[in-house]
């Protein structure tokens, strides 16, 4: 055994274990940092595949960026065990059905790719040279229209959140005397 | 009405660019500070190094005694007369026979004490002893835990005996009678 | 041993390396907190410590000394792993970065070129901002297991400031990175002992960075998670004991470490300026050499962070979200734009 084998069958068991963890942690905070670990793991597994780019981006993309503004969410919530609300026993069931069926989706599709399986560690596509040249040349159109799908939606996110709730909240005369009131004492911009 | 020239004018015009900028602000409050390196700190490094007394400093006032190491105090009571802060009290005696080498005078202190928490060291006391027997030296009152502590007897007060204990009756008289007059 | 093959000798070779940049993180991080009193004093007319040792040299002794006697205390409502977790997670990647920085020229030990860096990751400086970027996690986590409400607020603020200058930085990074040519730390060094520094070519790539490089440390004037008269102490209030020492201490690796980054990235790394290293070869000399020429660089940022803290007052929230999202960021694409072109018309 390698070390690279040594390495890849512990990660795999850690991911494995983590991404449980995250189902099965009563916790939100805690199912939110387990998944922090299983896309460390990922990462790992990455690097594995000589992806070094990919797997430094899911770690500052995911584990730094998004999964921060999950716990930043769970955190102001201040989810705990007892609010949790109790689910049904027939969404609990219809949640194992589908999950079960994805399930069997994924061990369908996975079947038949025995042969297009990475080499571990002699693959070159996730070094940054190579990917950025892929990305802007054979994949140039799909790249773009993904990077216009978030464009549109960063500005939905700021057309929500700019709507002028304070302007509801205080009556017009009231914003007017204030108004009035900073002029009068020759402040600037008001 | 000015009283003084420092009075400046709140200037309410929008900012131009490089004020808006903030950066050359924050630049010159970097060189004002970095100009307060090269300034000689005004430390005293206590323990070590002491602060000069000024000539008429007040400091602990101590009880006098003449130079054959008799106290001079008559416990006239003019002193607690004369204390603001009412910090001073003390009871007479009469001197008994056989008591000459103690007292000066034939009526003395039996008990005398100030409280340092009331006292406010105007040197009133000094000011108003006919006798010379009290004064206020170079010293400060120790920091204590109790608040009776902070009342000094006679034992705390009297300066030592100048002819069994010279060292400390110099040493505690300080510059009394020498410089300051 | 068939089972595993490792070359050895590189296997001690990095053990050694990291046992010594951890431990001058951590020598460095301790008289940071001894410069930063003393720095603090001088600015402001006084001696600052003075009492253990002469000048008060051993004073970061007696300061950990004292954080090692202090009681322990876990808040009891508090989620006890993740509360201890959250010092040893901000400790860890705030060492975390070291690994890729070039600390010196190659030194020869014994017929071999032994290279001052612990991993050439040709992903070097996206690994530098991962471990930033992961870094919030320390303060977030910490925050939150206190089980306070100021340590809470603390940590989001903390959080949503590393977020949103990470931005900002990233962006002016990657001007360096279109003159550079490559993300790897070493050839960013090398090109810059070849071309002369990357500050000479991005002034304003450099402000950004060093503002960002401020706000990602918590420094003043960001140091809004630590705002005292707001929030009492931050977001490690309810610590005690080496566990509020670790927090302190990674603050001052944070710092070290930038400064460490800047100057690789902007001040040519371990390059001695008006020296050709390559003509002096591999001696073991040189190789400290230039590891000292690294060392008095960033010890000259860390200098500077301190001097900003004693000299500017405090942001207010929103003045440091203006800052960072409707200044910084426009300001670092423009400079990213402007990069872009100057090099694209240079290379045709």
């Amino acid at each position: 055994m390698s070390i690279t084998e040594i390495l890849f069958w512990l990660l795999s068991a850690l991911s494995l274990i983590s991404a449980i963890l995250v189902i099965s942690s009563r916790h939100p905070v805690y199912s939110v940092l387990w998944l922090i670990v299983t896309f460390f793991t990922i990462s790992g597994h990455y690097i594995l595949l000589n992806a070094q780019f990919l797997a430094v981006v899911n770690v500052i993309v995911y584990a730094g960026a998004i999964m921060v503004l999950f716990l930043f969410v769970i955190m102001l919530m201040n989810l705990n065990k007892d609010t949790e609300p109790q689910k049904s026993r027939w969404l609990k069931m219809a949640g194992a059905v589908a999950g079960g069926s994805l399930l069997l989706i994924m061990v369908a599709a996975l079947r038949t790719t025995e042969k297009q399986m990475t080499e571990m560690g002699s693959g070159d596509i996730g070094l940054i040279e190579n990917l950025g040249k892929v990305l802007f040349t054979d994949y140039v159109v799909p790249f773009e229209i993904a990077s216009i799908l978030f464009l549109s939606a960063m500005i939905g996110a700021v057309v929500i959140g700019k709507r002028d709730d304070y302007a509801s909240a205080v009556p017009k005369e009231e914003i007017e005397e204030m108004k009035a009131n900073r002029e009068a004492m020759g402040i600037p911009g008001a | 009405m000015q009283l003084t020239n420092r009075k400046k004018e709140l200037d309410r015009k929008p900012m131009n660019f490089w004020e808006r900028l903030y950066l050359p602000a924050i630049l010159k409050g970097m060189a004002i500070t970095f100009s307060h390196i090269f300034k000689k700190n005004p430390t005293i490094n206590y323990p070590e190094e002491k602060r000069p007394f000024s000539a008429v400093f007040r400091g602990v006032q101590i009880l006098n005694r003449d130079e054959e190491g008799r106290e001079r105090c008559t416990a006239c009571g003019l002193c607690a007369v004369a204390c603001p802060a009412e910090a001073i009290t003390m009871e007479a005696a009469e001197r008994q026979s056989g008591e000459e080498h103690l007292y000066r005078e034939e009526k003395y202190a039996a008990k005398y004490e100030i409280n340092m928490l009331r006292c406010i060291f105007c040197g009133l006391c000094e000011e108003a002893c006919p006798k010379d027997a009290i004064y206020l030296t170079q010293t400060f009152a120790k920091a204590n835990y109790a608040r009776k502590g902070f009342i000094y007897d006679k034992d705390d007060l009297l300066i030592p005996n100048p002819v069994t204990d010279p060292e400390g009756y110099n040493k505690a008289k300080g510059k009394i009678g020498k410089e300051i007059k | 041993m068939v089972l595993l093959q490792i070359d050895w000798f590189i296997f001690f070779e990095k053990l050694i390396l990291i046992g010594a940049i951890i431990t001058l993180a951590m020598v460095v991080a301790m008289y940071s907190t001894y410069a930063e009193r003393k720095i603090a004093a001088v600015l402001q007319d006084r001696t600052g410590p003075n009492r253990a040792g002469p000048f008060g040299i051993l004073q970061p002794m007696a300061d950990g000394l004292k954080l090692f006697m202090k009681e322990e205390i876990i808040p009891t409502f508090s989620s006890k792993s993740l509360f201890i977790m959250g010092p040893m997670l901000a400790m860890i990647t705030a060492l975390l970065t070291s690994a890729v920085i070039p600390w010196g020229t190659a030194i020869d030990v014994a017929g071999r070129i032994v290279p001052l860096q612990v991993a050439d990751v040709n992903i070097g400086i996206l690994y530098v901002f991962g471990v930033i970027s992961v870094g919030v996690y320390g303060i977030m986590i910490g925050g939150w297991a206190s089980n306070n409400k100021f340590s809470l607020i603390a940590a989001i603020r903390g959080a949503s400031q590393m977020i949103s200058y990470e931005l900002a930085m990233g962006l002016s990074l990657i001007a360096v990175l279109m003159i550079s040519g490559s993300l790897q730390m070493s050839v960013i060094v090398d090109q810059q002992v070849q071309h002369g520094w990357n500050i000479v070519y991005q002034p304003l790539g450099f402000l950004i960075f060093f503002i960002c490089a401020l706000a990602e440390c918590n420094r003043t004037p960001f140091d809004l998670p630590e705002a005292e008269n707001e929030l009492n102490f931050g977001y490690h209030q309810e610590y005690s004991s080496m566990k509020l020492g670790f927090y302190l201490f990674a603050e001052y690796i944070n710092m070290f470490m930038s400064g460490v980054v800047m100057a690789t990235l902007f001040f040519g790394g371990y390059d001695i300026p008006f020296v050709d290293e390559a003509a002096l070869g591999n001696a073991w000399w040189v190789g400290l050499l230039s590891f000292s020429v690294l060392m008095v660089k960033s010890i000259l940022f860390v200098f500077i962070f301190m001097w900003i803290r004693w000299t500017i007052p405090r942001f207010r929230y929103d003045q440091l979200m203006n800052l960072g999202w409707k200044k910084l960021l426009p300001l670092a694409l423009a400079n990213m734009i402007i990069t872009a072109v100057v090099v694209l018309l240079l290379n045709k």
